[in-house]
């Protein structure tokens, strides 16, 4: 556990020794609260509820800047030929990649906790229900969590952080468009009814699908599983990229 | 402490390196040869567990590294090629990451950061920032690193790369120095390194070992060494040469009654030195005139030159 937090320090005091950090909690936040009150109408909803005026914009926030702050994490290494010193030192591959990845999880706690003032709003003006402005909040993180991943598992793959960025957004596009209803629906009436079942399996393997459920206030376990497998399974590829770079 | 055996490389259809095997002691400082793209690195990353080998086996202190690589890469201080450092970082902070890593915290952890400023002459930069560094002050802030834990072992990539003189000379004498109570294994493609520092050498050629020995020993394997070359005037010099019991045969280039311009190989018994003392007091006694009377020691580029292949010559 020791190397992991050597490892994390490291990782989380790079995003602050750079102008990144600062950056991507500046436009997240702004741009968190700017779509909520310009976008979401969130003053002309006569409700004192979060749900859809915050914490709808969020996946498409996720999808641009979580990897923005990921595509570092490895193609940095790569870049550097510093991953010839990481992987040469006595610790475990895995410790490296729990460490790096937790620093960004870190960056992304950082950025949500700064959107404090939204939920102070909300207070003030109303008497809104603590619980699932709460759950959204694990939601969000989740979501951020989930491009997180897939980010540090593209990262693997390149030295370049630029195809990482392009590679890790379109694979986060896409997989919140699958989420979305109208498509869908426009997707089953163009195939034959015979796939209905296989297209209604994807969308259900979708970030998007999973992160409505979690924002209407229900913190299933379910979808908290389905978030910690899909990070699972992308920090698994993230190792076998490692390993296989290296033989 | 290091031993390889039948090591092998393979990248896709390129075979880089090749059945190679060597053992590397405590106090033996090995150096390794050869032409640019010969495998050095290659066999360097494997043995530092960077890269797993398609066949063959690394044993570092008894430690199996493909079986037990954390414990086997405890014993190891490595130098990559081309000192890769985290850019972001201080020199100190820098090391200090490595300590950790190494296991060393709290104030054995400032002790050993101190140490290996010290090491390396650091002191100036202590606590600037890594990518503002000169390449000399990279070179040696990654070689600090390789040295935060003592190892007793170390494998140093062209540890001399991109540095001045007075600092090439420094990290000579600092790698004999440590290789009295370490097993060190360094690369590099200059020859007179190895003669300064290695009391063993290995060159290696399109991935396999083409000759392991003594700097002395493979200086006598250059070719034409370890032979006397001769400008001797005076009647019969030739003649009276060929007789002399060290001499095993004369290679004349020009040679007439009154003269010889050549080479005198010494017999296997003999050497070279013997052969230059006997024709000059043969000379002196018979009063011939000597223009030229050398020793040939034999120079270890021309032995790598004779057995190596670089893409140029080709």
């Amino acid at each position: 556990m020791k190397n992991v937090f050597t490892i994390f320090k490291r990782e989380f005091f790079g995003y602050f020794n750079s102008p990144v950090a600062y950056v991507i909690l500046v436009i997240f936040v702004l741009a968190a609260q700017g779509f909520t009150f310009f976008f979401g109408n969130f003053l002309d909803q006569g409700d004192a509820s979060l749900a859809r005026p915050f914490f709808m914009w969020h996946p498409w926030l996720y999808i641009v800047l979580a990897p923005a702050v990921g595509m570092k994490l490895w193609s940095e290494e790569y870049r550097l030929g510093t991953l010839e010193l990481l992987m040469t030192m006595p610790i475990a591959p895995w410790q490296s990649i729990l460490g790096k990845y937790l620093a960004a999880a870190v960056v992304w706690a950082i950025a949500l906790l700064l959107t404090f003032p939204i939920v102070w709003t909300v207070f003030y003006l109303g008497n809104p229900d603590l619980g699932p402005i709460l759950s959204a909040y694990v939601a969000s993180y989740c979501y951020a969590l989930s491009c997180l991943a897939v980010t540090c598992a593209v990262s693997a793959f390149t030295r370049s952080q630029v195809i990482c960025f392009i590679i890790s957004v379109a694979i986060c596009l896409l997989l919140t468009l699958f989420g979305m209803q109208p498509i869908i629906e426009a997707i089953i009436k163009a195939l034959p009814s015979s796939m209905e079942g296989v297209v209604r399996f994807i969308a259900y393997l979708c970030f998007l699908t999973h992160y409505y459920e979690m924002t209407k206030g229900l913190l299933v376990l379910r979808d908290l599983l389905y978030f910690s497998s899909i990070i699972a399974v992308c920090l698994m590829i993230t190792a076998w990229a490692l390993q296989s770079k290296r033989s | 402490m290091i031993k390889v055996e039948n090591l092998r490389k393979v990248f896709g259809a390129k075979v880089a390196v090749d059945n190679v095997s060597f053992t590397v002691k405590k106090g033996e400082v090995l150096g390794f040869l050869g032409p640019n793209g010969a495998g050095k690195s290659t066999t360097m990353r494997m043995v530092t567990g960077f890269f797993a080998p398609t066949a063959g086996s690394v044993s570092i202190g008894g430690v199996d590294m493909l079986e037990n690589p954390e414990q086997a890469k405890k014993s190891i201080g490595y130098l990559p090629e081309n000192a890769p450092l985290y850019s972001d970082m201080s020199v100190s902070s820098f090391l200090g990451f490595c300590a950790e890593l190494r296991g060393l915290h709290g104030a054995a952890r400032s002790k050993a950061i101190d140490h290996a400023i010290d090491l390396c002459f650091l002191q100036n930069v202590r606590n600037q920032s890594v990518d503002t560094l000169s390449k000399g002050y990279r070179h040696r802030t990654c070689l600090a690193q390789s040295l935060i834990h003592d190892p007793d072992i170390l494998i140093l990539d062209e540890p001399t790369d991109g540095l001045d003189p007075n600092q090439k000379h420094e990290v000579r004498a600092l790698i004999k120095r440590m290789g009295e109570k370490k097993a060190i294994v360094f690369s590099t493609h200059i020859l007179e390194e190895v003669e300064a520092a290695c009391t063993r050498a290995i060159i290696i050629d399109r991935g396999k070992i083409v000759a392991d020995g003594t700097p002395d020993e493979l200086k006598r394997r250059a070719p034409g060494a370890d032979s006397v070359r001769v400008i001797i005037r005076g009647s019969g010099a030739r003649a009276e040469i060929e007789k002399l019991g060290c001499v095993e045969k004369i290679e004349a280039t020009a040679s007439d009654d009154s003269s010889l311009i050549g080479r005198a190989l010494p017999t296997k018994k003999s050497t070279g030195a013997e052969v230059a003392r006997e024709i000059g007091a043969l000379a002196a006694l018979r009063q011939w005139k000597v223009e030229e009377l050398h020793h040939v020691e034999g120079k270890l580029d021309e032995y790598f030159r004779s057995i190596t292949r670089s893409d140029v010559a080709a």
